[in-house]
């Protein structure tokens, strides 16, 4: 499991706001064998991104998500990918921060039965540039 | 016909006491609700059932299933968090989203509100079984399952 991440804070009136864009390599097995057994019908994968703040001790933010059917490959080979989601800060929290970890989870969602939540093994941590851009487009 | 009463009367009481153990149990005033509305497809379509949590101490994490009632509605609904922040003390706000929506939920919480807290959510789905509650649709008129999607 693999990610690349490029990223700059554009100001906004009070909240940072983020932007992204990263590569993922992804492979969701359930230990050896193929994670769609009989009673898997479909996982619901997604990209989050946790850091801490001067305002919020925790705070995580869902930036991409996917449905992966049953009969679909659960290989993930993204590249240049931006946020589907807009990575707003609740505050002035991005910039300059040293540590933003992105993670990649999925929900296991059954034909009946248990919802479990796993989250991917490896992650990347990524810092914040200290200043705002005011030119770059999105 | 007495006795026939006093049976009835001990399934009725049963049933209740089952229903007011799992409310207990599981921490949750509304431990199995039905999905109503298309939402979250393909995860949950209309006519499921989820079977919901609501321990206190079980962090609110980005990705969670919750249900949750927006301030003044009855109506439970039942979406994905994608944001919380959260700070030391505990105190945390979040927001959700429908799997199958374009936007955010922000539309459906009360004028003005930006966030959800804690005391809003209803609990966690953590199991659910298909096609089942299509019952109470047809039915419609168990207020104990009267849950909005």
């Amino acid at each position: 499991l693999r990610k690349n991440v490029e990223d700059f804070t554009g100001p906004r009136e009070r909240s940072d706001l983020g932007f992204v864009t990263f590569d993922i390599t992804a492979d969701i097995l359930n230990g050896k064998k193929c994670i769609f057994d009989w009673n898997v019908k479909q996982l619901f994968v997604y990209l989050s991104v946790e850091y801490s703040t001067k305002n919020n001790a925790l705070n995580q933010v869902v930036l991409w998500d996917k449905v992966i059917l049953r009969g679909d490959n659960p290989r993930l080979y993204l590249k240049d990918m931006k946020s589907k989601y807009l990575f707003f800060d609740d505050g002035n929290g991005l910039k300059g921060n040293k540590n933003i970890t992105f993670t990649l989870s999925w929900n296991v969602v059954p034909n009946a039965g248990i919802l479990p939540l796993v989250t991917g093994s490896g992650h990347v941590s990524v810092p914040f540039p200290d200043t705002y851009e005011t030119t770059k487009s999105y | 016909l007495y006795y026939q009463v006093l049976n009835f009367a001990m399934i009725v009481s049963s049933a209740l006491m089952i229903w007011k153990g799992l409310i207990v149990v599981t921490g949750s005033e509304s431990p199995i609700v039905v999905v109503l509305s298309g939402s979250m497809e393909p995860a949950f379509h209309r006519g499921d059932l989820l079977f919901l949590t609501n321990f206190h101490n079980d962090p609110i994490r980005a990705g969670e299933i919750v249900v949750f009632k927006v301030e003044g509605r009855d109506i439970p609904i039942v979406h994905r968090v994608i944001k919380i922040h959260e700070k030391e003390n505990g105190d945390i706000k979040f927001l959700t989203k429908g799997d199958n929506n374009e936007v955010d939920d922000r539309g459906l919480y009360k004028e003005g509100q930006n966030w959800l807290e804690k005391k809003d959510v209803v609990g966690r789905a953590r199991g659910f079984l298909p096609y089942v509650g299509m019952v109470t649709i047809i039915m419609n008129d168990y207020p104990k399952f009267k849950v909005c999607v």
